[in-house]
Formats: structure tokens, sequence, C-alpha cells
């Protein structure tokens, strides 16, 4: 084991998928020359060369949709758009085509693609830069939505990704590039599409997460855990599929739930993860199930009404308690 | 300003017609039947929409076979199509079976893509026909994008992306061309110009309405051809795919040709005036070309009949076929979302539950669309 970033996990499994496979080729704006708008393609143009690492222009329709036909011939394209605010200028390509081809032509072709993307906000990038369209996308039949949380999932998931025969839209976070985890440096592991992972185990209530959210999920549950409160965290880590039975399983251990998503609350992940848990545990339920979110306004530029919209520990939190002050078997 | 008519530009694109004494008799015979085919397949087809036999959209190459059958015979089993929804005279000239993609129409699991498409999403890995695209402009970055995994792989061939007029309005055009051009991609870009995206004039849509010049931004060479003329088409298309293939260079093609019928099936074709429709209709292409074929002595009018009736007959057999296919198996419903199987994936249950003749009844398949669509 080694302890490696999120940022490191990332680099090191594209550069392995380089040596691995010479049909994987990177593409995207500034990934080679600039070494990345968020390093995470560091060193990588160096390695390989520009035929394997390919600086795009400003061009998102054009470079996906172009990633997507060569898919269709056999390489393997993992391309990164900078931020998933600029997604919108491709989704014609990876809604009406990616996620199409295969079952609309009978079977006959396949998409290998990878887009990578960071989702939701931080440092104060206002509006336009700091959405969360993660859910736009699982709503799609025929894509694979994965956002794994730590860098030992973000490495195990990016090798399957690249190597699955399916267009997947993998979700980063920026706030996420910097944190730190157990990585096997030497293990070519890969982990499953499709499945969720308790990260922690508990037995009063179930936090469902995923992403920049699970790390601060598994930070309140450390803090509660000290208040006598045993909090159970399910980390989705795949959108699409969604991991249904293991937010079922752990709801009907500990009776209760809350979901946690960056992105506005409206139609959300946690609207999805709340209907399943209604529909199929719902004589499990001691207390209503709880949603924390960002709040439905353009993210705003000051700091204090940027802080106040997107959610965190405290919001958390306080849904817990809800959940459990509304709950018959919670004694305080 | 004087107005130049479409079919004045038709004519000043008009290379020379070419002397058929040079050419082989059986490749001349070869084309013309092509041109029958899709002509009564094309015809046949609206007639089985109009029966209920074929649903959604359908749009017709009537008009077009020229173009289509000279493209074809200018290219290579290694090349890779990629066409809009008006594609199905594309995939019969590339040599699929007639009946497969009727039964498509049909929407039976013995069509080219198992009754999942229909008549805009054709498709057949076989002959490297990468698909019939329903959004406008949507192939075209496919397209481009196929044709760079041809240089990557380092492998020879081209690939043609066939489109309307209206599709070089799009941004997905101008990103397309600029890649293109930028990383030298083996391509033709092939605009079927017939006068009209839907019911609006390329002038209208256009603020360069000579479309082949439209690649000038990107250094693209471009350039016209009566689409009404087999052989035009063909020299055209030979020489641009040599210059794809050798110097890996993207071209323009654009191609007039005059769409017989309206936009689709049920479109009834208010904003065509008579007599453009009945000066179009008097050039038509496969009646110029029977009349060359019949003066160069290439063809006899026993010939052109036994043509005729051969056609008829390969047509009839493919409505037949189509129409005793079996439906998709219910039960498949699922199959084909994923290449690569995954776990939890929403719907397997309910699908393997379903008894075999299990029918939804469903307001929404008896919904009339509206004409125009």
């Amino acid at each position: 084991m080694s302890i490696m970033s999120y940022r490191q996990a990332l680099n090191h499994t594209l550069s392995e998928e380089l040596a691995r496979d010479p049909n994987v080729v990177l593409m995207g704006e500034e990934i080679g020359k600039f070494q990345g708008s968020y390093r995470i393609t560091e060193g990588l143009l160096d390695e390989f060369g520009h035929k394997r690492v390919v600086d795009t222009p400003i061009s998102e329709e054009g470079f996906v949709g172009l990633a997507t036909g060569a898919a269709m011939l056999g390489l393997r394209p993992v391309v990164e758009i900078m931020t998933i605010n600029f997604i919108l200028l491709a989704i014609d390509q990876i809604v009406n085509h990616a996620a199409k081809i295969h079952y609309m032509f009978g079977g006959q072709a396949k998409v290998p693609l990878v887009i990578r993307t960071p989702s939701g906000g931080v440092g104060q990038l206002a509006a336009t830069h700091s959405q969360n369209f993660e859910n736009w996308f699982a709503y799609c039949p025929g894509l694979k939505v994965i956002a794994p949380a730590t860098p030992y999932d973000a490495r195990g998931l990016l090798r399957t990704a690249i190597r699955d025969d399916d267009p997947v839209i993998f979700i980063e976070s920026l706030s996420l590039y910097d944190t730190k985890g157990d990585v096997p440096e030497d293990d070519p592991y890969t982990l499953p599409i499709g499945l969720a992972e308790v990260k922690r185990q508990g037995s009063d209530v179930t936090v469902v997460a995923y992403s920049r959210m699970t790390p601060i999920a598994l930070q309140v549950a450390q803090l509660l855990d000290k208040e006598g409160i045993s909090v159970e965290v399910v980390d989705l880590r795949s959108l699409r599929p969604l991991d249904r039975p293991a937010i079922i399983n752990s709801v009907k251990k500990t009776n209760r739930a809350v979901v946690i998503e960056e992105g506005w609350q409206s139609y959300g992940i946690g609207a999805e993860v709340a209907a399943t848990i209604q529909n199929e545990a719902f004589d499990y339920l001691d207390a209503p199930v709880q949603r924390v979110a960002g709040l439905e306004v353009p993210l705003p530029y000051a700091l204090n009404l940027s802080q106040a919209s997107k959610p965190g520990a405290q919001d958390l939190k306080n849904a817990i308690y809800r959940t459990l002050e509304g709950g018959k078997r919670w004694q305080k | 300003m004087a107005k130049i008519t479409r079919a004045q530009k038709a004519d000043s694109a008009k290379e020379k017609r070419l002397d058929l004494a040079g050419e082989d008799t059986d490749l001349l015979r070869g084309y013309y039947y092509q041109m029958l085919l899709i002509r009564r397949f094309e015809e046949r087809a609206g007639e089985m929409y109009t029966k209920a036999k074929i649903g959604g959209y359908c749009h017709l190459n009537l008009g077009e076979e020229a173009t289509i059958v000279g493209l074809m015979a200018a290219l290579e089993s290694r090349d890779y199509i990629f066409t809009n929804y008006r594609e199905h005279g594309y995939i019969l000239a590339r040599g699929v079976a007639p009946r497969l993609i009727m039964a498509e129409l049909f929407g039976k699991e013995t069509g080219v893509s198992r009754g999942r498409g229909g008549s805009m999403h054709l498709f057949d890995s076989s002959t490297h026909f990468m698909g019939g695209y329903a959004i406008v402009g949507g192939q075209l970055p496919l397209a481009t994008g196929a044709a760079y995994a041809l240089k990557y792989q380092d492998r020879k061939g081209i690939v043609v992306c066939q489109m309307g007029d209206a599709t070089t309005n799009i941004g997905a055009w101008h990103e397309s061309l600029n890649l293109a051009a930028l990383w030298k991609l083996p391509m033709i870009y092939l605009i079927v110009n017939n006068g009209y995206g839907m019911g609006t004039a390329v002038a209208e849509g256009a603020a360069e309405p000579d479309l082949y010049k439209r690649g000038c931004a990107f250094r693209i060479h471009g350039e016209q051809v009566d689409g009404r003329d087999v052989l035009a088409v063909r020299e055209a298309a030979l020489r641009l795919r040599k210059r794809a293939e050798a110097e890996r260079e993207p071209a323009i093609l654009e191609a007039f040709s005059f769409r017989f019928r309206g936009h689709s099936v049920i479109d009834a074709d208010r904003y065509r005036d008579a007599e453009e429709i009945k000066q179009g209709r008097a050039a038509d292409p496969i009646t110029l070309f029977s009349q060359q074929l019949l003066e160069a002595q290439a063809v006899d009018n026993t010939w052109l009949k036994e043509t005729a009736a051969q056609v008829e007959r390969e047509v009839q057999e493919a409505i037949d076929f189509a129409d005793q296919s079996p439906a998709p198996k219910l039960e498949a419903l699922y199959d084909h979302i994923y290449a690569t199987p995954v776990s939890n994936m929403p719907g397997q249950v309910e699908a393997a539950g379903w008894p075999n003749n299990y029918q939804k009844e469903d307001s929404y398949v008896h919904y009339v669309l509206p004409p125009g669509a």
C-alpha cells in the first residue's frame, strides 16, 4: 500500500492504460502541453507523445462526437471535459448518439468511450462553473455513470471504465483531487461498475452519498460516533446502474435514511434514492427519508452566499438529527 | 439581381456528360439496375407507410438515385459510410439485401437493426454502413471520428459523411470541418442539396448558399456536381476519394438533386410551386440515364423491361419477407443496452416475467403524426 492523492491515482491509471492498450487515446482541451487544467494528465504527453495524448480545440461537440465515432472503429478514447459545465455543449453527441448506438443498431456497434469530468463547485466559481449534471446522464439508458469518492475507487473504476465496451461518464470533483488514501501501487485490481460500497458500518441511520459527499458523510459519522449515534455510510460509486439492493439492505438494518448530494435537490439523485427506499423498504422505515442537497439558486459569487448554497457537514448532521428525532427508537 | 434558378445552378455545376463509349456495359447496366431498385423500393416503402406497415417517420430517396449509385460506385469495401435519416438507398446500393432493409422498416427482428432502429436508423456492420442518424448533423462528428480512427490505426480507406443541405448551418458541421482539416482526415463530406431543409429553401437558411464554399474557412476543398448524373457523381467521388486516401485531405462534394416528394412520406409539400416540381420531375435521373444507355446501345427496350420486372419481383419479395418476419421478442427488450454486462441493470426482472403474447394497449402508437413532420 502507498498513500496516493486522487489526482495521482487518476494520472497513474491513465498512464498504465495507455501503456497497456495501444487503442487507448486521451483527448481534451489543454491536456497535453498545458499538462491538464487540473494536472490530471501531467507528464503523459512527454511519456506517450502526440498520437496518444491529443490536445483538442475548444470544440466539445466536435471532439466528443469524434471520439464516439473513433470508438465505433475500435479506439478506446478517454476524453477529458475540463469541467462538467462544458459537457452541455456535447450533450447531443452523448445522449443522442453514444448512448444509443449499441442498442439502436441491434448490437452491431460498440462505443468504448470514457468521458472524465469534474462536477460540482469549489472556490467561488459562481453560477456557470459550479454545477452538478451527473443526474442528467444517470437518467439516460445506454450510459454508465460512475462517481468514485476515494483514490482507491477512482483507480479501480477508471481501469474498468477504460476496458468497458460502453460509454462511461466518469464523475470527478475538484475538491477530491487533493484528497489522499491508501492505494496498492502494483496491484492491477479493478472494481465493478454498478456496485455501491458500505464505507462505514453503523446501526442507527444510513447516509447515502457519492463523490465528494462521501468524505463529508464519513467525517460526520465520525463526529456523531462521539455523540453515541452510529451512522452507516453507503457510497453509491455508481449512479447508473444504481445499486438499489445495497441501499435497501442498509436501510433494512438501520431503519432510517438520509441522502446527500451536492447538486440541486429537485429531480436529483437523492429523489431516485428516496423513491427506491419508500418503494422497497417502506415497512422498515422508522422515519421519513431526509434529503440534503444544494440550494436551488444559480450559484452566487459572493463568498457568504456561495457557502450558504452548498451542502456541508452541518447540514448533514442536522438532517440526521431530524430523522432520529422523528423516529420511535431513538432516545437522546 | 436576377434570381438564379436551381436548375441553372445544377447545369452550371454539371460536367460535360460523359461519353458512354469507353464504359463497361455491365457496369452501366448495374448502375441502372441499382437506381431502379432504389426508385421502386422507395415508392413501395411510401405505399407501405400509408398502409401503416411502416411507422414513425419515413424519408425517401426518390430523385436522389443517381447521386447514391454514383457515390457507391466510387467507394471501396474498406471505406465507411455515415448518413442522415434519408438513407434507404445508400444501404441498398452498398449491397445489403432489400428484404433485410424492408424488414427493418416493418420493425421486425430480421431487419438490419433487429427492429430497434427503423427507417431512420439503418446499420450494417458487414458492409461498413455505419448508420443512418436522425438528429440533423449528428453523424458529422461521428464520421469525422471514424476517419480519425482509420488514420490512427494507419489503415487505408476513407469515410463518407452524407448529409442534407440544411445540415451546413449546424454547429457540428463547423466543428467537424475544423477537426478534419486540422488533423488531415481522409473524408468526403457529401452534401445532397435538394434545395430544401424540410420546407426552408437553402438561401433562406444559409448566408452562403453555395454550400461547397462553406469549407473555405477551414481551407477544405469543395466542388459541385450534378447529382442527377450518375457518371458525373462517380467521377467526382472517385477523384475526391483518391485524394482523401492518398493525401489524407478532406473534401466537400455538393450534389444537386431534386426531391420528388415532400420531406417525408406524410409531408403534403405545400411550399414548392407547381412549376418547380414539374421541372424537377422532368429531369428524372433514371429516365435521363435510360435514354443515354439506349442512345449508346448499351441496353435495349427488352432489357429495360426485363430489368423493371426483376426489380419489381425483388421489391415484392422484400415486402413479403418483411411482412412474414417475426417481431422482436418482448423478453429481448433490454438486450443491447450495454455491450459489457453490468450489475443492477434496471428492467431485467420485469422483461423476463412477461408472457410472449403481452401486448400493451397504447394510445401513443395510434397518434396521427402531423403533416410536414
